[in-house]
């Protein structure tokens, strides 16, 4: 009896129904090779093709096996995509986390690091300066007397240098070596340095012989401003101020100036800016650098004017951010330090 | 410096307005510190008699006063004091009154019995800080009527001035008054002088045996004097600057002072009627006004009774004691001198005694203001002494030495350059005059005559400022210079804020330890105190040594933090530190420079080995650890010198448990400490693009067993050595010490990836590199595995 093609969709229809129900591709695999296998049911009709003599009804035979086997196969693949994914999807539900339980453990929740709120601020005042067409100079701590005074239009015995609490050295007894008392022999030092034009800032760290409270620190921080050209009048004093102050306050802020004395600026003045709300901050002192100073500098009076001006660091740190006591901001406390990314 | 607006509205025709003066006096550069209200009268309290008092026998604290207001209706006060009795006349707070601390009066009663009022003290009436019972008014005063009317308190305004230094006339109303004057643009008058009854002329014999430091003496004498109260507008006058009131004599010499900024003294003439001003003998003793036996040196310049050589005064600072004006004076010496400032000052640090006269002296009174103040206090005097008599005859000894008006230069074009605005010899008079300069066309600029008030005026800037301030400094205007220059940062700051940024990226917070630190901090930590620089002048002991190294102060912060149960302790600081500079000249500054430490609580080696690395990176830098040299106050086992060569740069690695038991901190700490300077300094050179090689690469991996004495890097130098130009890079990626290895050795597995340039490495030649290392490998101590 010859081979049926309603034995091949039987044998078909019968391996296509198992595969269904393989649920691992080991077990799809397995089926397809006993099925298309010597003693499988679609396999074995394919060796007994052999058997059917005529040539017309032997193509026809064997093409309807070809065309199960390739069913088969399709649907072997397909079964095989299914069972993957599945096992994909298993893999990804088994590798849930708890993602807040994640972001809560200590080494993942580690924070960055904190500068000093006198850095902040120092790097933000270098900042704006910097735009205005600044460039940024630094000297000793401990200095000289000449720097810190002398050549600051306060010779030895100068009533005005009781205006400074100075802490010396005693390394020399005449009291020569000191710790500068404010920024300004950074003034001095780049005149000897830089050539002419000069815009400079001069940010740093500063020492008083004061008892420490809620406003005043022994170690403090001051910045300082200069500026030598040609022909730099008061009102570009006045201008530069202004643009510093409409630069780092905001836009609605102005300045002004009031005349004070310092023994190395002339014409001086204070000068204080106004807040939008019309009250005003004293922030500072500048002026004229005095033709002495100038010439202490290694340059001519007669032929490079300039002015300066300066400021504390720490004050503009601690109204920033509310800081009741300067002391705190030198605690080093971590319970401060982290407060201020 | 007080200063009332009564009195400077006296000297020119100011605005009554005190705030309209106050913004003037800011706009001149006279910073105004406070403005108060005083002597305003207290609506309410009227002077009443005390008719009769009564003591309760179950008050034993208070008294009961039955007064008069003037209406002859007996009221009952119960009062607290007891310095009060029939017949005086007090202030009575009547009922309904606000007094000026804000409390109402109102009827109150003690044991059932009401209270109509309160009799008040001068603290109540707010004349006064303290007192000690009521405020007794003279006794003829009117009833019902305002007490201070009665007292001639005038209602005013004072102003408290901070003044600078370059205005030494300040310290008198009368150069206040003046630049308000010529700010306001009304004449300036100056004090109110009363021809008096001019006598005989009487001089007093003068000498100046120190002319450099008193080369000017005025005396003058007034006869006719009667010792006595002031009248109510110097007492009132005097008491709102914060002067006690002591007689018309004293009084009127305070506030002669006060108005003109001329210290002076009055003798009595019966003990003084000549004077010298010679240097004081060594151990010469002289009891001040104070009270105070002082001990003179020669250093010291003495007002002396030229008649027995005796010290009256330490001069220029505190008169003596026994020279005083007494009830019994009726003739004076008017004495007024002006004296070297820097000599004043150097005598008032050298005694700490500090006065009125000394702090104007030291600024600088004006020489030629003697005969107006002399004037001046005679018309004062002459209000309570109708028969005082100014006798000609004013004795003025004057040195050479004494300061006269200057001449100075100004150039017109120095003007412009300093201000911006052009201005005429005309315009700087008419800016000038009003504040006492002369201004005189000399070609194109100007000389300026300066007022010998103004002794701070000796160089062409000084009337430039002087321009400044009247001409205004708001209207010289506001423009901002074209910088040419680049604003930027250099190098060395760049490189410093990366650093900045990356500390905050290893998650370190930046503290800021104090640099100065108490003796034995640096041994506590493990380093030598023996060359460091002190403070000549510390604040306090603990304060006195400038550090060398940054690691006290983190340390200390550490502990502080722990004591505090801080969780996360990592702290970093970059800071100057001052070692002592290898020239022992004593002006020499110190080898002062930029350091970083970092440290880290209950972190270990592997921490501060991460930094350094990460350091490295960032700056593109490099050094050797060098394990052979264990730094000064680090674990001895657990840390390295970082070294280029000799030179030391720092140190990485865990604190030495000694350090951290002297320091009561447990567990292990993580430092790094480098000297930045140097590292910033270094300017790393642009790296030039190499091509990616697209050659296969090929891994060795190598284990070798080497003696824990041998540094691990003295092998991987070895192998990168050998390795030569084809090897990509040389990771160790696993140490292993414990079965199969012998104590004291410990498993080294190396991977050296291989690749080479323009071809694959062959078989072979992987098999000659694999050789070559394992030979270099064996060579420094290492066996193959």
């Amino acid at each position: 009896m010859g081979t049926q093609s309603s034995d091949i969709s039987a044998a078909l229809n019968e391996a296509l129904a198992a595969l269904e129900s393989a649920d691992t591709p080991e077990g799809v695999r397995s089926l397809v090779s006993q099925v298309t296998g010597k003693k499988g049911s679609l396999g074995s009709l394919k060796s007994s093709l052999g058997s059917v003599v005529d040539v017309e009804e032997r193509k026809k035979v064997g093409a309807a096996i070809n065309e199960a086997l390739s069913r088969l196969a399709e649907a072997a693949d397909a079964r095989l995509t299914v069972l993957s994914n599945a096992e994909l999807l298993r893999v990804i539900g088994a590798d849930r986390v708890d993602v807040t339980e994640r972001a809560l453990k200590s080494d993942v929740a580690a924070r960055l690091g904190r500068t000093h709120l006198v850095t902040q601020a120092t790097e933000r005042l270098e900042d704006v300066f910097i735009g205005l067409g600044f460039q940024i100079a630094e000297g000793p701590e401990v200095e000289s007397d000449f720097y810190n005074f002398e050549a600051l239009n306060m010779p030895p015995s100068h009533p005005a240098r009781s205006m400074w609490d100075t802490l010396f050295v005693d390394q020399d007894p005449q009291g020569s070596v000191l710790l500068r008392t404010h920024t300004s022999p950074v003034q001095i030092r780049v005149m000897q340095e830089w050539p002419p034009p000069i815009y400079a800032i001069m940010p740093g760290r500063v020492f008083r012989r004061d008892t420490p409270d809620a406003t005043h620190m022994p170690v403090f921080h001051q910045i300082e401003g200069m500026v030598i050209d040609r022909n730099i009048t008061f009102a570009d004093l006045a201008g530069t101020i202004e643009a510093f102050t409409k630069a780092f306050f905001g836009s609605a802020f102005t300045s002004r100036l009031r005349p004070s004395y310092f023994p190395f600026t002339e014409p001086s003045a204070e000068f204080d800016i106004r807040r939008p709300d019309g009250s005003w901050i004293e922030l500072g002192g500048c002026g004229m650098m005095h033709p002495r100073v100038i010439r202490a500098g290694g340059l001519d009076p007669d032929e490079w004017s300039g002015f300066a001006f300066g400021f504390g660091i720490d004050r503009m740190a601690k109204e920033r951010h509310g800081v009741a006591d300067l002391r705190d901001m030198y605690s080093n406390d971590v319970r401060f330090l982290e407060q201020f990314p | 410096m007080k200063v009332l607006l009564s009195i400077l509205r006296e000297f020119a025709d100011l605005p009554s307005d005190a705030d309209v003066v106050a913004t003037a006096l800011n706009t001149l550069g006279m910073a105004v510190e406070s403005i108060e209200e005083v002597g305003v009268p207290v609506s309410g309290v009227v002077t009443a008699r005390i008719v009769r008092t009564e003591r309760h026998p179950d008050a034993d604290k208070v008294t009961r006063c039955f007064v008069d207001a003037g209406d002859g209706r007996e009221m009952h006060v119960w009062c607290g004091a007891t310095n009060m009795g029939p017949g005086d006349v007090v202030p009575l707070a009547t009922l309904g009154t606000t007094m000026p601390d804000g409390r109402e009066i109102a009827r109150r009663g003690i044991l059932g019995i009401d209270s109509e009022g309160m009799l008040c003290s001068p603290v109540e009436m707010g004349i006064s800080a303290e007192a000690s019972g009521l405020l007794i008014l003279p006794s003829d005063a009117p009833l019902g009527v305002d007490p201070f009317t009665v007292l001639g308190i005038e209602h005013d305004v004072v102003f408290d001035l901070d003044l600078t230094r370059n205005r030494p006339e300040c310290w008198g109303h009368a150069g206040i008054a003046r630049d308000l004057a010529a700010h306001f643009n009304v004449t300036y008058r100056g004090p109110r002088i009363v021809p008096v009854e001019r006598g005989t002329a009487r001089s007093i014999p003068v000498s100046l045996s120190d002319p450099s430091r008193c080369p000017m003496f005025s005396a003058t004498v007034l006869s006719g004097v009667e010792v006595k109260a002031s009248p109510n507008w110097v007492q009132s006058r005097l008491s709102h600057l914060g002067m006690r009131s002591i007689n018309n004599v004293v009084d009127a010499s305070n506030l002669v002072m006060l108005e003109l900024n001329q210290p002076n003294h009055a003798y009595d003439h019966a003990s003084v009627a000549s004077f010298d001003v010679r240097r004081a003998k060594a151990g010469e003793m002289l009891r001040t006004l104070d009270g105070t036996d002082r001990q003179l040196s020669t250093d010291d310049l003495l007002i002396v009774n030229a008649a027995d050589g005796s010290p009256v005064g330490l001069a220029g600072i505190m008169g003596g004691l026994e020279s005083e004006v007494t009830a019994s004076t009726t003739t004076v010496s008017l004495e007024m001198a002006w004296f070297e400032p820097d000599e004043i000052r150097f005598t008032v640090n050298r005694h700490g005694l500090r006065s009125e006269a000394s702090t104007r002296f030291e600024r600088g009174v004006d020489p030629e203001g003697v005969v107006l103040a002399a004037e001046r206090f005679a018309s004062i005097v002459a209000e309570t002494c109708p028969g005082l008599v100014l006798h000609d005859g004013m004795t003025i000894a004057r040195d050479a030495a004494c300061p006269s008006a200057r001449r100075i230069t100004v150039r017109r074009r120095q003007i412009t350059r300093t201000l911006g605005v052009d201005l005429t010899v005309d315009d700087v008079e008419r800016l000038l005059n009003p504040i006492g300069f002369t201004v005189a066309p000399v070609g194109d600029d100007m000389e300026v005559v300066t007022p010998t008030f103004r002794p701070d005026c000796v160089e062409e800037i000084d009337i430039i400022e002087e321009i400044a301030r009247h001409y205004g400094y708001d209207a010289l205007g506001k423009s901002v210079p074209s910088s040419t220059v680049n604003g930027r940062l250099s190098l060395v700051q760049q490189r410093r804020r990366a650093v900045r940024r990356l500390m905050v990226a290893l998650g370190l917070d930046e503290a800021m330890p104090s640099p100065f630190l108490a003796p034995g901090d640096l041994t506590k930590v493990g380093l030598s105190e023996n060359a460091v620089l002190r403070l000549a002048n510390p604040l306090v002991a603990e304060e006195s040594i400038l550090r060398t190294s940054l690691r006290h102060g983190l340390l200390s912060a550490v502990a502080y933090n722990r004591s505090h149960r801080a969780p996360r302790i990592a702290l970093w600081e970059i800071g100057h530190v001052y070692p002592p500079s290898d020239d022992t000249a004593a002006q020499s500054l110190p080898n002062e420079h930029e350091q970083l430490c970092i440290v880290v609580a209950d972190a270990d080696l592997d921490t501060a080995l991460h930094q350094w690395n990460a350091l490295c990176e960032c700056l593109a830098v490099g050094a050797q650890l060098d394990q052979s040299r264990i730094p000064d106050g680090f674990h001895p086992t657990r840390s390295a010198t970082i070294a280029r060569g000799k030179q030391r740069i720092g140190a990485v690695g865990e604190i030495s448990p000694v350090v951290l038991a002297a320091l009561g901190i447990e567990g292990r700490v993580a430092c790094l400490e480098v000297d930045l300077s140097t590292l910033l300094r270094e300017t790393p050179k642009p790296v030039q693009a190499r091509d990616i090689n697209r050659f296969p690469s090929s891994d060795i991996d190598l284990a070798f067993t080497m003696s824990d004495d041998v540094p691990a890097a003295t092998l991987q130098r070895a192998l990168r050595q050998a390795a030569g130009a084809n090897l990509v890079y040389v990771e160790l990626f696993d140490v292993y010490r414990g079965v199969g290895v012998d104590d004291g050795s410990r498993s080294l597995a190396f991977r050296l990836r291989f690749q080479k340039q323009g071809g694959t490495l062959t078989d072979s030649e992987i098999s000659d590199l694999r050789d070559k290392c394992i030979t270099a490998a064996q060579k420094s101590g290492a066996g193959l595995r």
